[in-house]
């Protein structure tokens, strides 16, 4: 018991630094930064939302798709990357897995292409 | 060839994922012009995986996947259900002018979902497999996105499913911590001194899987998504998906925590009697008919868990001949509600059903049998099912359980009488469009089984027993 919970210590240490330096990042820019007020800094930038804003607003539900596929695709490139470090070691069976996962993923992404999910008019 | 044999065990859900897949780009490609065809090839796939189901011997995936008779029982039933839904929407979607290729697709995604949590034999299986059932049933609540009350079904449902699987995983961070491991052997092993903190953890599982089957107090969302969800979709979430739910139920609580039944069996007393006390008062006052089998299906699976509360293996045969029989009594029903249609409009009240004796006196029988077969009235089905989960409450020494419990199924009889009472003596309103076939196909099958279940119960009954042994 006592050393399932000590495998778990690093993870304690890294939530206490996590915190502090979190905290010391927050607090840090009211204390050191440089302040001079504009009103551009808080309007929209380009065709963008205005930042401080009712959030009863009308809002393009496009930007929500673009949003969700790039949370998808953005998921697909982070299971990729521990798999090429580790690609060396296992062997066919990892190969297959990633392959059936990127198949599927294929299969999604030619279906939200066929349904035009990617056109923007 | 070796190592493609290790996928034997899951070859029903791979044949159900792929096919699912190729379809998607089928209709992808072909639009439209394919719903129909995706529509009866999804049926055929289905059917397709319950034989392969069925089939299947005694094996494991790794760990974490196991096929044994409990398995096999219970998938054949869950993807029958899916099959008979699919069928059952065919009539409902193309009248309403909502034929879309993603509804069939989902719902076979959905069933995959189905296969794994029935099969699941570890937590990570297990939360693979709700979450994969789930998000394809958010997706096809709100399918009618132009219905403003359909929308607010599917998010209503996503919303409360989303908190629900926070307290499942965080039930399963729980156990995982105190016992070391995620497998159910290994946390049947590590419960046999049960710590403060694994009964947190187990407490929280179980709210989590109470949620799903829509058992008090996690059923708030259930007669909301159920009335808001087009029909053909409520009667899909009241078949297959509660299947799938009960299953892993009786799956955690007895092959991970059999060696604890005291500390859980206490937790599901109490969600049962809830369970059948509020779908029994509840759905009196009900007008919609989608909101009163709403609470007709808490109630049930009240009933249903009454079995698991006995936490032995006459209980277990009990819950699966309960929910083999809510399955066909359930489709039935809706076959009929499908089939209230006046003037092109769906109708959903109860008064709408008034005199059906006398301008479709075939329909009122088959509706009358089930609403017997519902109230648990014998010689119908109803009542053998409820017969099993009491004995074996009784033989479990939990008495008190038994007597509220039928104590809540006459209060229930009273709500479905009056449906009856309805149909025979009120004043008869205008009769209602022509039953499609399918609808009256499925109708006629569960209506017989309900009828002449008595003549030979043999067969249901040594599955089921065959399957609830494979447990213990």
């Amino acid at each position: 018991m006592d050393v399932l919970l000590m495998d778990y210590l690093p993870l304690v240490v890294f939530i206490g630094v996590a915190l502090v330096l979190g905290l010391a990042l927050l607090v840090a820019p009211f204390i050191v930064a440089y302040k001079q007020p504009d009103p551009e800094k808080l309007s929209a930038y380009e065709c963008g939302f205005n930042p401080f804003d009712d959030a009863r607003m009308k809002f393009d539900v496009r930007f929500y798709l673009v949003a969700i596929l790039f949370i998808i695709f953005d998921l697909e490139v982070s299971f990729l990357f521990p798999w090429a470090i580790v690609f060396g070691e296992i062997g066919a069976y990892g190969f297959w897995s990633m392959m059936v996962f990127l198949a599927v993923l294929t299969i999604g992404f030619i279906y939200e292409w066929k349904k035009g999910a990617l056109e923007w008019d | 060839m070796k190592e493609l044999l290790a996928f034997l065990p899951i070859l029903p859900e791979i044949a159900l994922a792929v096919g699912a897949m190729g379809l998607l780009m089928f209709g992808a490609y072909g639009g439209e012009r394919v719903v129909t065809t995706i529509q009866g090839l999804s049926v055929v796939l289905l059917i397709f995986a319950a034989v392969l189901a069925a089939m299947l011997p005694d094996s494991r995936f790794g760990t974490s996947f196991v096929v044994d008779e409990f398995a096999r029982f219970l998938k054949v039933l869950a993807f029958l259900g899916s099959a008979v839904a699919i069928v059952m929407s065919l009539d409902y979607l193309a009248v309403e002018k909502q034929q879309k290729f993603e509804y069939p697709i989902l719902i076979l995604l959905s069933t995959v979902g189905m296969g794994m949590l029935i099969s699941a034999n570890d937590l990570i299986a297990l939360y693979l497999g709700l979450e994969l059932m789930s998000l394809a049933l958010y997706v096809v609540a709100a399918s009618n996105r132009d219905s403003i009350r359909s929308t607010e079904a599917g998010l209503k449902y996503f919303v409360l499913g989303a908190l629900s699987s926070g307290m499942l995983l965080y039930g399963c961070s729980l156990i995982y911590g105190f016992t070391g491991t995620v497998s159910f052997e290994g946390i049947a092993e590590g419960s046999k001194h049960p710590g403060i903190g694994l009964i947190f953890g187990l407490v929280f599982l179980f709210a989590g899987l109470c949620f799903k089957v829509s058992a008090v107090p996690f059923h708030m969302w259930t007669p909301d998504v159920y009335e808001g969800a087009p029909t053909p979709v409520t009667a899909f979430f009241a078949a297959a998906p509660k299947i799938a739910g009960i299953a892993i139920f009786v799956r955690v609580a007895v092959g991970a925590f059999h060696e604890i039944v005291p500390q859980w069996q206490q937790i599901i007393v109490f969600v049962a009697i809830a369970s059948m006390v509020l779908g029994a008062f509840a759905a009196i006052g009900q007008r919609n008919i989608k909101r009163l089998m709403a609470y007709s299906s808490i109630g049930h699976m009240g009933f249903a868990l009454v079995g698991l509360a006995s936490g032995t293996a006459v209980g277990v045969q009990g819950v699966l001949i309960y929910i083999a029989i809510y399955l066909a009594m359930t489709l039935g029903t809706f076959a009929v509600i499908l089939a209230m249609r006046r003037n092109g409009e769906m109708v959903e009240e109860i008064g709408d059903l008034a005199g059906l004796s006398r301008s479709n006196p075939p329909l009122a029988f088959l509706l009358a049998i089930l609403l017997f077969s519902l109230a648990g009235i014998p010689p119908l089905a109803g009542f053998f099912a409820k017969f099993y989960v009491f004995l074996a409450a009784i033989e479990a020494g939990l008495y008190t359980l038994a007597v509220i419990g039928v104590l809540a199924s006459v209060v229930g009889a009273y709500y479905y009488l009056l449906i009856v009472k309805i149909m025979y003596f009120d004043e008869p309103v205008q009769a209602f469009q022509p039953m499609p076939g399918e609808l009256k196909a499925v109708l006629g099958v569960t209506g017989l089984f309900n009828l002449l279940f008595f003549v030979y119960p043999a067969p249901l009954i040594e599955a089921a027993s065959a399957a609830a042994k494979s447990l213990f």
